[in-house]
């Protein structure tokens, strides 16, 4: 079981004395710093120990201890373990804790999203706004003492619902008959507030061009309802004439705030709840979250248990990447005959996931200690006609289909190159950095599960434009072709759970990051547990959401339908975007 | 890089061609029964598939595999006079791992005494809540709850079922998943014939 190594903090308190302190929780690692040192080490970190990739930061709402935490997860692009440190505020408002942009700037959305859902005042971040919630929102919702408009108890399961559960409909509950809890003295008809203000205020903060004809600037607002943006999503652009001068993404149109359910929910209960992340890929949510607890139980999943993962997991990227491929084809304008092409594959593989996990989306398949249930009869001979036969001379015909297209490669070549200082800089993942020339897969980096038995390249091109982006898919696609018929071959009979089926584990107390490569990126589970049934920390590094890092930066100078073409090649979906 | 502008486009063309073509030779190769047949269905689900493949529903419709789950129901064993026994025993466990808790059971209570016996007297589930993540009938150790085949449930109200609507046959549930069934029905012997066996 991969347990966090000790070995590589033990000189980190060496070469900062008197900086960092070990966190002794038990179940805990990683170092915890004062606010004053904070960017004083994270610079020493980045420079010059080489931790150049800032993977996550999340805060933690302790309310017994009164206080809150800030935590981050560090890592190199050149592979291996990362660096976990943490500060701690006390509990009372303004909870100012110094922002990391100035040295990562791709902590830029985290710690909105960490002030938005906590609370907590970053100070020295340049566009420190709500992101999930809606300016005006009262409260912050990922508190612990914060409760929401239905809310009945800070556990499931539910007393009412059993032994004397008499169906009510939650809606019947409220004054006002939906879901919305108004402040005391709420009187719509006196409130002026403007939401938007702060977000017009934020888009005028770029560099004025000083030279040639005195312009005007205007804004537009693409979305949230437009069918380029793949979902409820809306991009605020501000235009000189047809160049975009500035951009901000604007989400939270499907936020559900997951991590507070998560919270309330068993351990188990989760499972089903991250297959709603990324949609189009949850066989690869579960297998994070399922890691991240199994560190947690220190459990590991049975051999065969381990094969069916590893090859569940990668015909989900290649029916992600398919999508992904199909959607940006289809936003440069091929209108929907490559998006059916690739979707009548990846069709076969959802057949698959349906004959296996009984869902073709929202598959529910992993367990803590293996998977739900074994292959059923037949279905390995399915998934070898597939991908022997069919899968690679398919991906090839795809590939043909537009690939060498003029309009295609006119949109795609030299457009909304991201380099690579700036995608490491930005925290991209997945696609977005290896199109961009950093070979960084977690699988390789640092692999999990069984990755480390199968041969596979880390696919990268060195462009950092819209056109890399769609061959990095496709060459990655082929490894995943290559990783399923290698784990067809090896995949050994035996039990598929390596615990006996409960319906409610006991995890100790603690906290485990697992991540997994998911198809848009490194996907992270940070779960902390006080040893009780219901996770007291569930926090998502969604990879869609942090890619948007870099969204803005990569379209300042563009066209807007260029923006189109962009945010197709990042490739997001709105479920994990928005969680 | 080609090197004539145009050939890009005419090599996407020629794919394109090429499908459209394979839709028509396919439909001649079946002579007719590519649609409407049971055959005609599986082959465009399969691995051979080429041309057109979309299927037409409702006319048609996929076939669903054994595992397939969408809303759950109630097992009721038929005794041999017509009598229908719930499986269920309302030990709750449903309830207390539905991730939506979306299930509500009232337990039976013996009016003498006053103890809850092992029957409920109400067992209702919201299907407009229920994520149809299989939990329930995952951890049920009666085999009392099973999730259903049937995905056509629009209605005019909400689908809130209730035990009569929910009690289906243990012959239905054989019908829809034999396999798993089977397995069942021969753990649950094994379980009584063991139990006997050391009652005695």
């Amino acid at each position: 079981m991969a347990t966090p190594a000790p070995a590589q903090t033990l000189d980190l308190s060496a070469r900062f004395p008197g900086v960092l302190n070990p966190d002794t929780r038990p179940g805990y690692s990683g170092w915890i710093l004062d606010n004053a040192n904070l960017l004083k080490f994270a610079t020493a970190l980045r420079d010059e120990l080489g931790y150049d990739y800032l993977s996550s930061i999340t805060a933690v709402d302790y309310l017994p201890e009164g206080k809150m935490e800030v935590v981050y997860h560090v890592f190199k692009t050149t592979g291996g373990a990362g660096v976990v440190f943490k500060i701690q505020v006390p509990r009372a408002d303004p909870m100012e804790v110094p922002s990391l942009v100035s040295i990562y700037p791709g902590a830029e959305l985290q710690e909105r999203e960490a002030w938005d859902l906590f609370g907590i005042k970053f100070t020295g971040h340049p566009d420190l706004r709500r992101i999930l919630m809606w300016e005006g929102f009262a409260g912050h919702p990922m508190r612990k003492d914060w409760h929401e408009p239905y809310f009945e108890e800070e556990a499931k399961p539910l007393k009412s619902r059993w032994p004397d559960g008499r169906m009510i409909m939650a809606e019947s509950k409220n004054l006002f008959g939906d879901n919305i809890a108004y402040p005391d003295g709420f009187n719509p008809e006196s409130q002026t507030f403007d939401p938007e203000k702060a977000l017009y205020e934020a888009l005028r903060t770029y560099q004025k061009d000083e030279v040639g004809l005195d312009t005007d600037h205007i804004i537009v607002n693409m979305g949230p309802q437009h069918p380029s943006t793949h979902g409820v999503f809306r991009v605020a652009v501000v235009l000189d004439g047809e160049k975009i001068v500035n951009l901000k993404p604007v989400m939270g149109y499907l936020h559900r705030n997951h991590e507070k359910i998560g919270e309330r929910n068993t351990f188990i209960m989760n499972m089903p709840y991250t297959d709603r992340l990324d949609y189009l890929s949850s066989m690869s949510n579960n297998f994070g979250y399922a890691l991240a607890v199994e560190k947690l139980m220190n459990v590991k999943p049975t051999e065969r248990a381990e094969y069916i993962r590893v090859m569940m997991a990668e015909m989900t990227r290649i029916a992600s990447h398919l999508m992904a491929i199909g959607a940006l084809l289809n936003d440069l304008g091929a209108y929907f005959t490559p998006m059916l092409y690739a979707l009548e594959e990846r069709e076969l593989l959802l057949d698959i996931f349906e004959a296996v996990s009984g869902s073709r989306m929202m598959c529910n398949y992993f367990r803590f200690g293996g998977v739900a249930r074994d292959l059923p009869e037949g279905t390995l001979q399915k998934i070898k006609g597939l991908f022997f036969e069919r899968l690679p001379r398919k991906i090839e015909e795809i590939d043909r289909f537009l690939s060498e297209n003029e309009i295609i490669r006119s949109r795609g070549i030299g457009q909304g190159v991201l380099t690579a200082e700036d995608a490491i800089k930005y925290s991209a993942a997945g696609p977005l950095l290896r199109a961009s020339g950093i070979p960084y897969d977690v699988r390789r980096a640092e692999p999990y599960s069984i990755y480390d038995r199968f041969e596979f390249d880390v696919v990268v091109r060195t462009n950092g434009d819209i056109y890399d982006r769609l061959m990095v898919r496709f060459d990655e696609i082929r490894q995943s072709i290559r990783i399923v018929q290698q784990a067809v071959k090896q995949l050994p009979n035996g039990p598929v759970m390596a615990l006996k089926p409960m319906y409610q584990v006991r995890v100790p107390p603690g906290e485990a990051y697992g991540r997994v490569e998911g198809p848009k990126g490194e996907l992270g589970f940070y779960v902390i547990s006080n040893g009780k049934p219901t996770p007291w920390r569930y926090h998502v590094r969604a990879p869609s959401f942090i890619n948007l890092t870099a969204f803005g930066p990569i379209c300042i100078g563009l066209k807007v339908a260029d923006v189109v073409a962009v945010l197709g090649s990042i490739d997001i979906v709105l479920g994990e975007v928005d969680r | 890089m080609s090197d004539m502008v145009g050939k890009g486009i005419l090599k996407s063309l020629s794919v394109s061609l090429k499908r459209f073509a394979e839709t028509y030779l396919d439909d001649l190769s079946w002579l007719g029964k590519r649609y409407r047949t049971d055959k005609g269905i599986a082959h465009r689900g399969s691995k051979d598939a080429r041309g057109i493949f979309t299927v037409q529903y409702p006319e048609e419709k996929i076939p669903v595999p054994e595992e397939f789950r969408f809303v759950p129901f109630l097992v009721y064993d038929e005794g041999p006079n017509g009598e229908k026994t719930l499986r269920c025993t309302s030990c709750g466990i449903c309830a207390k791992v539905c991730p939506p808790q979306c299930i509500w059971i009232v337990r039976s209570t013996d009016p003498a005494t006053g103890r809850p016996i092992p029957d409920p007297a109400k067992f209702t589930i919201d299907a407009d809540i229920c994520m149809n993540c299989g939990l329930c009938a995952e951890f049920c150790p009666f085999d009392a709850i099973k999730m259903d085949h049937d995905y056509e449930l629009a209605s005019f109200t909400r689908n809130v079922y209730d035990e009569t609507k929910l009690s289906k046959s243990a012959k239905y549930y054989e019908s829809i998943r034999p396999i798993n069934a089977r397995r069942e029905d021969a753990a649950r012997a094994a379980k009584a014939a063991s139990r006997t066996g050391q009652g005695e």
